[in-house]
């Protein structure tokens, strides 16, 4: 192990910056994070034991105790149970002789759940060793657990399993759009760079990430800080559930991507750039580290980039499992190898970002959009979409619709259109921008995806009337108690406390008194969290409850009193013991 | 000139960068807080001393004065949500007061007694947290660790060690000890220590001083904790 370390820390540089990138590669060679490699870490990088051991507590993907050799996470998205998830885990749990939660004795292999790979349109899915595996159903699994079996290496298994498809439905400005390596950054030398940041000023490019800042803003208030080191980050953590579009970005348009982060250097004057990938697409990694090779080949990244002396590179770091890491400065925190806690605002990013060096953070479509503009002029973007939401934007679209995948559509479209475009019918409402953005019924389908009305990362899922509203909000609600980061009260406690009100009322057992407390208790995280996370933790409850509230209704049991168990139910073990079942051995409870 | 700020309807003044905390505490006024502490770095993770500063929500100890703020925290609405955040506090860990040997001294009691807490109002999570019993001197049990960093921050400030880290995720978090066993006498930690003496709970003790003072005779027994805070923080350089 002593060599391995050692190796691994020369190839990191021994950065600790690197952190995750070193914790990564310890957890793929033995399964877990063993003690002795925490001691040896600590020793060679000169950081307390403490602080590894919190890192790896963590994020979901490293784990002190073995998982197996092969470990099956199972991804827990509305859009995966409603794929029939849970029996294809079921079944893998039984052809593989491994409970849910556990590894098997030999150590072969493990199964669990995890939050949404962002495979929603060809679900259900799994990672297997971190590669995503989509498309699951009985044969693929008995063909995976014969490969088990036989010990074959990962990359000795056909390479279908882990086929990832771009489904792209419907295209507009963007993704119609050409562009010839190094041409938007010739087009801003050749306009002026000033000019370019004049002309994504013009755009009325708002960030695309969710939150919608003026990008051209973000970009100026960075390049006119004094502090001369700058950074260039890009955000490709995508866990919002029901997002997948930067997937088939980083997939299909890297090129792109990496032009807009280029350009960004420019106009910001940095020499440094992060693409910060979200753990679960480890099968983009290579490819995408492959197209940085090549740009870098052709002039286009590192040193005196197109002979015009600019100097820009681009390292890509690996996630390992943590929704909150896509907060911009949670994920400043991971990308400095610690744990992703948000930070106290202010001061911002563009202040005090990376290495607290003033830094953008910015989503892969944003970066995209800019590459575009550079070429094409602001007028050309402004020209689509709303007063307050120019151009388009790329949703991922999920749920009950046959044809769930990308959709390009300008910004200001009903809702309803979107619906006709991806052919869903029958419709009880939609998720627009994951459970962290509003869910609307079917009375709203005339309202516009735009920031005016409906903003959107780009997560649009579709839930038809067969669908069980309180069950859509107990999944949302549970994802966002394990995603928490824990550093607040109201979150921390909040989210736990929502999931098993929840619960209760999910299970039969409410009150009225539940339905209240459910309600203080939303609007308690949503004032008080110190982070976005926990500011909308409560949004798939509240947005339901004000349109739902007779479902709500409906699922309390007693109206007058609310006790958190069932009695009767709690005695089946004794009448069980004691063999008898008569009406004398039951209780009666008020409400019954 | 000097800027002013206008907290509950009262011209308060600051320096630059001074936060709203720093500021109010000089000006005489209270407001709730557990993880702030005048020594240290200000961190923002309990939420008790949250404010409304010109309609939102921020954390009073980090967010900095500004000139023409309107900062709202002794409101009815604020000391509520004080009052939840506080509940959370107590059913997230194991604070069974009447047997605590801090009952009294407790700074998580004393703003409980402050905001008028009277019950739990949520349910108990029960979480199963083992004592570390192993130094000689110093106790620990984590049952009543409110994450608060206070000694993570007074051990690496002050008593420049770095013995104490949070830990984990969610409602998993726990805090962690520096050392090869990961047990408290394994760490650096001494009975002089800083960190011995910050926390705001029952989580870290000092062994062979319990009740020397009665229950009944305690600082939040016959002092409410905006006095006794006040008197403390605002003697702080
Ligand atoms: C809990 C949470 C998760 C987030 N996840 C993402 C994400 O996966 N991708 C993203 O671009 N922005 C995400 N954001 C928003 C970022 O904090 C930030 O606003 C965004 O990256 C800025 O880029 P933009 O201006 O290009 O949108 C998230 C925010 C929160 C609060
Ligand atoms: S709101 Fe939640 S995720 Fe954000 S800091 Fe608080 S605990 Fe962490
Ligand atoms: S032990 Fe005490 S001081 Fe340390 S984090 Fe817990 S409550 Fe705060
Ligand atoms: S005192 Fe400000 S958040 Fe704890």
């Amino acid at each position: 192990m002593n060599d391995f370390i050692v190796q691994l820390l020369e190839a990191n540089g021994y950065r600790k910056t690197r952190l995750l990138a070193i914790l990564r590669a310890i957890q793929a060679t033995y399964f877990h994070i063993p003690k002795e490699a925490i001691t040896l870490l600590s020793r060679l990088l000169g950081l307390p034991v403490s602080h590894i051991i919190s890192v790896v507590d963590f994020y979901s993907f490293f784990h002190s105790t073995p998982r197996g050799q092969y470990d099956i996470l199972f991804s827990d998205s509305i859009t995966d149970h409603m794929q029939d998830k849970q029996n294809l885990m079921n079944y893998f749990s039984h052809q593989c002789q491994v409970g849910i939660g556990q590894v098997r004795k030999d150590g072969r292999v493990s199964l669990d759940n995890t939050a949404c790979t962002g495979m929603c349109d060809q679900g259900p899915a799994a990672l297997i060793n971190g590669y995503a595996v989509p498309r699951l159903d009985r044969p693929k699994i008995d063909l995976i657990a014969k490969l088990i079996e036989q010990e074959l290496p990962l990359a000795e298994w056909p390479e279908t399993i882990f086929q990832v498809d771009d489904l792209i439905w419907k295209t507009g400005l963007l993704l119609n759009s050409r562009l010839e390596p190094g041409e938007s950054l010739l087009a801003a030398d050749a306009r002026g760079l000033n000019a370019t940041l004049n002309e994504i000023d013009q755009s009325k490019l708002r960030g695309r990430g969710g939150a919608g800042f003026k990008t051209a803003l973000k970009w100026r208030l960075c390049a006119s800080e004094p502090e001369q080191e700058r950074f260039v980050v890009c955000n490709a953590d995508e866990g919002e559930p029901g997002t997948f579009k930067d997937r088939v970005l980083l997939n299909r348009y890297a090129d792109w991507l990496i032009e807009g982060m280029t350009l960004a250097s420019l106009l910001i004057k940095s020499q440094q750039g992060f693409l910060y990938l979200r753990g679960e697409y480890l099968h983009l990694f290579e490819p995408l580290q492959a197209k940085l090779a090549e740009r870098r080949r052709n002039g286009l990244l590192g040193d005196n980039i197109l002979g015009k002396g600019w100097s820009f590179d681009i390292e890509i770091c690996l996630g390992a499992g943590s929704y909150i890491c896509g907060e911009e400065s949670a994920l400043i925190e991971s990308l400095e190898g610690r744990s992703g806690i948000a930070r106290n605002r202010p001061p911002y990013p563009v202040t005090e970002g990376y290495l607290n060096k003033p830094t953008i953070v910015d989503n892969v479509e944003t970066f995209i959009a800019a590459a575009h503009i550079a070429i094409q002029g602001g007028n050309w973007f402004a020209a689509q979409g709303t007063e307050q939401s120019s151009g388009t934007k790329i949703l991922s679209i999920s749920g009950d619709t046959p044809q769930p995948g990308i959709y390009e559509v300008p910004f200001g479209t009903p809702i309803s259109a979107i619906l006709e475009d991806c052919l869903a019918e029958d419709v009880l409402g939609v998720q627009v921008g994951g459970p962290s953005g509003t869910f609307i019924s079917n009375r709203e389908f005339h309202r516009r995806l735009a920031f005016e009305d409906l903003p959107s990362g780009g997560s649009f899922i579709i839930f038809n009337r067969q669908r069980d509203i309180l069950e859509i909000v107990r999944n949302f609600t549970h994802f966002f108690a394990d995603e928490s980061c824990g550093f607040c009260t109201p979150c921390r406690v909040g989210t736990i406390l929502l999931s098993e009100q929840i619960d209760k009322l999910y299970d039969g057992y409410g009150s009225v008194g539940d339905i209240v407390a459910l309600q203080e208790l939303g609007h308690l995280l949503k004032t008080n969290s110190h982070c976005g996370l926990g500011q909308t933790a409560a949004n798939p409850m509240l947005n339901t409850l004000a349109r739902y509230p007779a479902i709500y209704q409906s699922k309390i049991k007693f109206p007058h009193f609310g006790p958190g168990f069932n009695l009767d139910e709690a005695l089946q073990a004794a009448r069980k013991i004691a063999h008898r079942d008569d009406s004398e051995a039951h209780l009666s409870q008020s409400g019954d | 000139m000097t800027q002013t700020f206008m907290l509950d309807g009262l011209a308060i003044p600051f320096e630059d960068g001074q936060t709203i905390m720093e500021a109010a505490i000089a000006a005489g006024h209270y407001i709730p807080h557990l993880c702030y502490h005048p020594d240290f770095t200000p961190y923002g993770s309990c939420k008790l001393c949250n404010v409304n500063v010109n309609g939102k929500i921020c954390t009073a100890c980090t967010f900095p004065a500004m000139e023409g703020q309107t900062v709202i925290s002794e409101s009815e609405e604020q000391n509520t949500d004080r009052q939840r955040i506080t509940q959370m506090l107590f059913v997230e860990g194991n604070h069974f007061c009447p047997s605590c040997e801090k009952s009294g001294n407790c700074q998580l009691q004393g703003v409980a007694y402050h905001l008028k807490m009277t019950d739990d109002h949520f349910n108990h999570q029960f979480p199963h947290r083992e004592i570390d019993a192993s130094h000689p001197d110093i106790l620990i049990d984590f049952n009543r660790c409110i994450f608060c960093a206070l000694c993570v921050r007074a051990s690496q400030e002050e008593d420049g060690k770095d013995v104490f880290a949070i830990s984990g995720r969610g409602i998993n978090k726990r805090l962690i000890i520096n050392s090869d066993s990961g047990q408290l006498h394994d760490s650096e930690l001494t009975v002089n220590d800083r960190a011995t003496h910050i926390c705001p709970t029952g989580a870290i003790l000092i062994k062979h001083t319990a009740y020397q003072v009665p229950i009944g005779d305690r600082q939040y027994d016959h002092h409410s904790i905006s006095e006794v805070s006040m008197e403390q923080d605002s003697s702080a350089p």
